[in-house]
């Protein structure tokens, strides 16, 4: 197997040994499969592709065909330990409702997402004025899969509207390397991560 | 029961069996009814091991049989599921100890309506009692209990099969390991009701079925039997499959006949499949197993809904659908998988991109292989299985 990608690395770093996950949009299973296999994590999945799911499966995970706006709400209250959102949370519809739901299923919930507010994607736009497309966000305005792009601060604001507080950040940059941060700096000025980051990870609980 | 054991014994090791259960030892039927003095007709292959950890159950559809993984003694076609169960197949008879018995109310051996009543001492008819996939799983449980097997490793089964495999899972949660039910459902549908109904009206209209009691007449509706599979098979295929197979191909001829007489190559077809069915199956079987199909309602014998039949199941499920089978949707599939999440039940679940309609469980299919040999393996290496 390959090694875990910098960012998936820091997801499996909040991950408790042992514990019951679910991976929202768990793509191929790298990162499900890592947790099964080094941290001994009952680990499921929800995967909207079936190729993936096809993939994740003959590779031995727990993981359904399904999708996170719709799906998520069969699941009971606070079942699992620990829910994640790797990269997914700005291609759903229903960004404040998946938040929710996986606040409900799961007593912790990690997500990681690019952040629209980054300088490149700034500049991109005021000096182009076209849609910006960036290494992290690499797609034509008009086929991606990226329908509710948010900068971190929006997503911090999203949090709040959910009943959420952070307990961890970590910066992400263009290679995918990750920097923990305090959780109150993610928004500290103008020079802050919102503008220099072109991503993050946080671990989220209700407040 | 001493004899019962060893008649399993002997089984072991000669793969083929039958375990008769005398009047001491009724079925109890969900109509109510007892079913007295029954046998199980089975296979098995591979080797039980030492521990009894390694058996899988495998369970049939409407018209399959017992036979999944050697010749057919009737036909002399391979089993019905070689592509699946075999050494070295993903369900690996070098490494499992595969049993697959005949439903009860078939016609391979199990106790059916053809059989001799008791009572009577003439063929059941229809006083053979309706039976109901619960009850086929009663008896299967009968069977794995005097082969001395406490816990399944796996169950897995296809259409009534994966019926069956839901069933296992929510009377017996901690006898089976892994649930592999595939294009199923956990309930029958009204379509799927009504399409089975057009197949009994069918053999009940044939003037040879004479009410069930054909044994006595030297009699069989084999023509009511045949249109009954021919309507059946065309559910098994899809609307692509035939098009892709057959169009409108015309069978031995340049030229439309203006007759009735089959033109296309897929009437051929289907009276072929009518023609050769009836020389291997019961029609009376046939009334009574679709029956059974359309009696299988899971959420009905829970009042919470489906969920609670599966509430605190310590099982692992792997579910598989075929996107182009009408006769189990993948959204009847997802059902289950959404039962199962509701109550943070393991579970997996594939659909797989086919046009094959609902046959393709049968069929060469890499990724339903692919997905359970990779389930299979899981569940083996969390089993510590050798």
């Amino acid at each position: 197997m390959s090694e875990l990608r910098p960012e998936l690395a820091a997801i499996a770093g909040m991950i408790r040994p042992g514990t019951r996950v679910l991976d929202v949009g768990c793509g191929d299973g790298a990162l499900l499969h890592h947790l099964v296999q080094a941290k001994g994590v009952d680990g499921r999945g929800i995967e909207i592709s079936q190729q993936n799911v096809n993939a994740c499966v003959a590779r031995g995970l727990s993981v359904v065909q399904g999708d996170a706006d719709t799906d998520l709400s069969e699941y009971p209250a606070g079942v699992f330990d620990a829910v994640i959102l790797s990269q997914t949370i700005q291609a759903t519809e229903k960004p404040l409702k998946v938040l929710t739901d996986m606040l409900r299923i799961g007593r912790r919930v990690a997500v990681s997402l690019p952040n629209f507010g980054h300088w490149r994607v700034r500049t991109s736009l005021l000096l182009h004025g076209r849609m910006p497309r960036t290494r992290t966000l690499d797609y034509n305005w008009y086929d991606t899969p990226n329908i509710h792009l948010c900068t971190l601060a929006d997503f911090i604001g999203l949090t709040r509207k959910a009943g959420a507080v952070f307990t961890e950040a970590h910066t992400l940059d263009t290679d995918g390397r990750t920097t923990r941060i305090r959780p109150g700096a993610v928004t500290s000025g103008f020079f802050g991560p919102n503008l220099t980051a072109p991503g993050a990870i946080f671990l989220l609980k209700k407040s | 029961m001493s004899e019962t054991l060893e008649m399993v014994q002997a089984a072991v090791e000669t793969g083929e069996g039958t375990v008769r259960f005398g009047p001491e030892a009724p079925l109890r039927l969900d109509s109510g009814a007892k079913l007295e003095n029954f046998q199980i007709a089975y296979n098995t292959y591979g080797t039980l091991n030492a521990d009894r950890s390694n058996a899988v159950l495998i369970c049939h559809a409407l018209t399959g049989d017992q036979h999944v993984a050697s010749a057919h003694p009737v036909t002399g076609k391979p089993g019905w599921w070689v592509s699946l169960v075999g050494p070295g197949k993903p369900i690996d008879t070098d490494r499992y100890f595969v049993i697959c018995a005949n439903v009860i109310g078939g016609c391979m051996g199990s106790t059916g309506p053809a059989d001799t009543d008791p009572a009577t001492g003439k063929p059941y008819g229809l006083n053979f009692p309706l039976i109901t996939i619960r009850d086929m799983v009663r008896a299967q449980k009968l069977l794995v209990d005097a082969l001395g097997i406490e816990k399944l490793f796996a169950v897995i089964g296809g259409s009534m099969g994966g019926m069956q495999v839901l069933q296992w899972a929510a009377s017996y949660p901690e006898s089976v390991r892994a649930a592999i039910p595939i294009a199923c459902a956990a309930r029958h549908s009204a379509q799927n009701i009504a399409l089975h109904e057009v197949g009994r009206q069918a053999i009940m209209a044939d003037p040879e079925w004479k009410n069930g009691e054909y044994a006595n007449h030297g009699t069989f509706p084999a023509k009511g039997l045949a249109v009954a599979r021919m309507a059946a098979h065309i559910t098994y295929l899809s609307e692509a499959a035939l098009q892709r197979k057959f169009g409108r191909n015309l069978q031995n001829r340049a030229s439309l006949s203006f007759q009735f007489a089959p033109d296309f190559q897929i009437e051929s077809y289907l009276h072929y499949q009518g023609a050769a069915f009836v020389d291997r199956f019961d029609a009376n079987s046939y009334l009574y197993i679709t029956r059974a199909m359309d009696y299988f309602d899971l959420a009905a014998e829970q009042d919470g809904g489906l969920a609670e039949a599966f509430r605190g199941s310590p099982t692992r499920f792997c579910i598989i659908a075929f996107t182009s089978d009408w006769l189990f949707p993948p959204a009847e599939n997802r059902r289950v998988a959404h039962a199962l999440n509701a109550v943070a039940g393991n579970v997996s679940f594939v659909v797989i991109d086919s046009d094959k309609g609902h046959d393709a469980f049968l069929l060469d299919e890499p990724e339903m292989f692919a997905a359970v040999d990779g389930f299979i393996a899981a569940v083996a290496r969390e089993a510590e299985l050798p």
